[in-house]
């Protein structure tokens, strides 16, 4: 990230590293931001969808820093199949309290 | 322990976990930096021996395809598990739901989710299959197809469809689709053993083109048979979920 890339994407249209860095440093914020709204949530059926779009938000992260096999994965796990999971869990615990 | 002392150990703990990771960072390679040889390698040399352009792919079914048929029972054993689990106690009549509670509707499914879901449905077993029968051209493979595959069948669900999503994924035909998937991926090595190679040997024609349909062999067959398990598996452990949840409610209609 310290510019010494000449060509930080080697696509037709080539990105200027510059950019590149501004996304990828904007992402990882992002990505800190909502690792913290994860965990900052209380309530866990509330969680659950945070933590959907915190796995949206990594997707990007890995799709920035041109892994597109990860993103597909982590947009499958980590944005819809684990939230999912959870839900479903939550559902039958709160079915089995009363 | 007051919380004094016990913030004392807290931050003395802190303290220490701080100087190490800070330490571990100083010595990690730079920014970008790619230390090993094998990627290197592996992008100059993978194209050309298996002929698929997904490299990653490549790796996953091929190289180290060894590695990818345990992480495919690890996810079959998971499944199989919360399979097990939750079938043991649905003959047991739990406690009333909170659903159940008397004069109490259920919350109706949302006109809009309904829509949206039927919507969403086709394209997400159209993506899904895409995903699974292209590891050998670009960026997917059977894991990610067959986690969009399975969505395919939870959108069913959420569209309110809970009866024909029971009729659409029955759990002896999953059970038996799940096997299939894994125990077609241990297969196609068993054929290669069969055939006088060593196991998970690539003994399809690999094709001329880099990165057509046809191309890479058995890359692309492991790959739709990944997709089948991990679809099934998913679709298996959320009917299990969904059985012991929603069995009372559709009792109480």
């Amino acid at each position: 990230m310290n510019g010494s890339h000449v060509v930080a994407v080697v696509t037709p249209h080539e990105v200027t590293p510059g950019l590149m860095d501004a996304l990828q440093v904007t992402i990882l914020v992002l990505v800190a931001l909502g690792a913290t709204a994860v965990v900052l949530t209380r309530v866990p059926a509330r969680q659950a969808i945070v933590l959907s779009v915190y796995g949206l938000l990594l997707a990007i992260l890995f799709l920035a820093f041109q892994a597109p096999d990860v993103t597909l994965s982590e947009l499958t796990v980590g944005a819809v199949a684990l939230p999912i999971l959870l839900l479903l869990a939550l559902a039958k615990i709160r079915s089995r309290e009363k | 322990m007051t919380p004094g002392q016990r913030r004392w150990i807290f931050l003395a703990g802190m303290a220490g976990l701080a100087a190490f990771y800070l330490w571990g960072l100083a010595g990690l390679p730079g920014f970008g930096n790619y230390p090993g040889p094998y990627g290197d390698i592996l992008n100059r040399i993978a194209v050309g021996q298996t002929r698929a352009t997904g490299v990653v792919s490549a790796i996953n079914f091929e190289y180290r395809g060894f590695d990818t048929v345990g992480e495919e029972f690890i996810l079959f054993v998971a499944a199989t598990g919360v399979a097990t689990v939750l079938r043991h106690l649905r003959g047991e009549r739990e406690g009333a739901a909170s659903d159940e509670a008397v004069g109490r509707d259920l919350p109706p499914t949302s006109e809009a989710v309904k829509m949206v879901a039927l919507l969403l449905t086709g394209p997400a077993v159209v993506m899904g299959w895409y995903l699974a029968a292209h590891a050998q051209t670009s960026p997917s493979g059977g894991f990610q197809g067959g986690v969009v595959l399975a969505t395919a069948f939870i959108l069913v669900y959420l569209a309110g469809q809970y009866l024909t999503f029971r009729r659409v994924s029955p759990v002896d035909v999953t059970d038996a689709v799940e096997a299939l998937g894994a125990g077609g991926f241990a297969a196609v090595g068993i054929a290669a053993v069969a055939m006088g190679l060593p196991y998970l040997t690539n003994f399809l024609p690999l094709g001329t083109t880099p990165g057509a349909v046809t191309s890479s062999g058995t890359i692309v067959l492991i790959s739709l048979f990944v997709g089948v398990e991990v679809a099934a598996a998913f679709v298996l452990i959320v009917v299990e979920l969904l059985d012991q949840t929603l069995l009372l409610r559709e009792e109480s209609r």
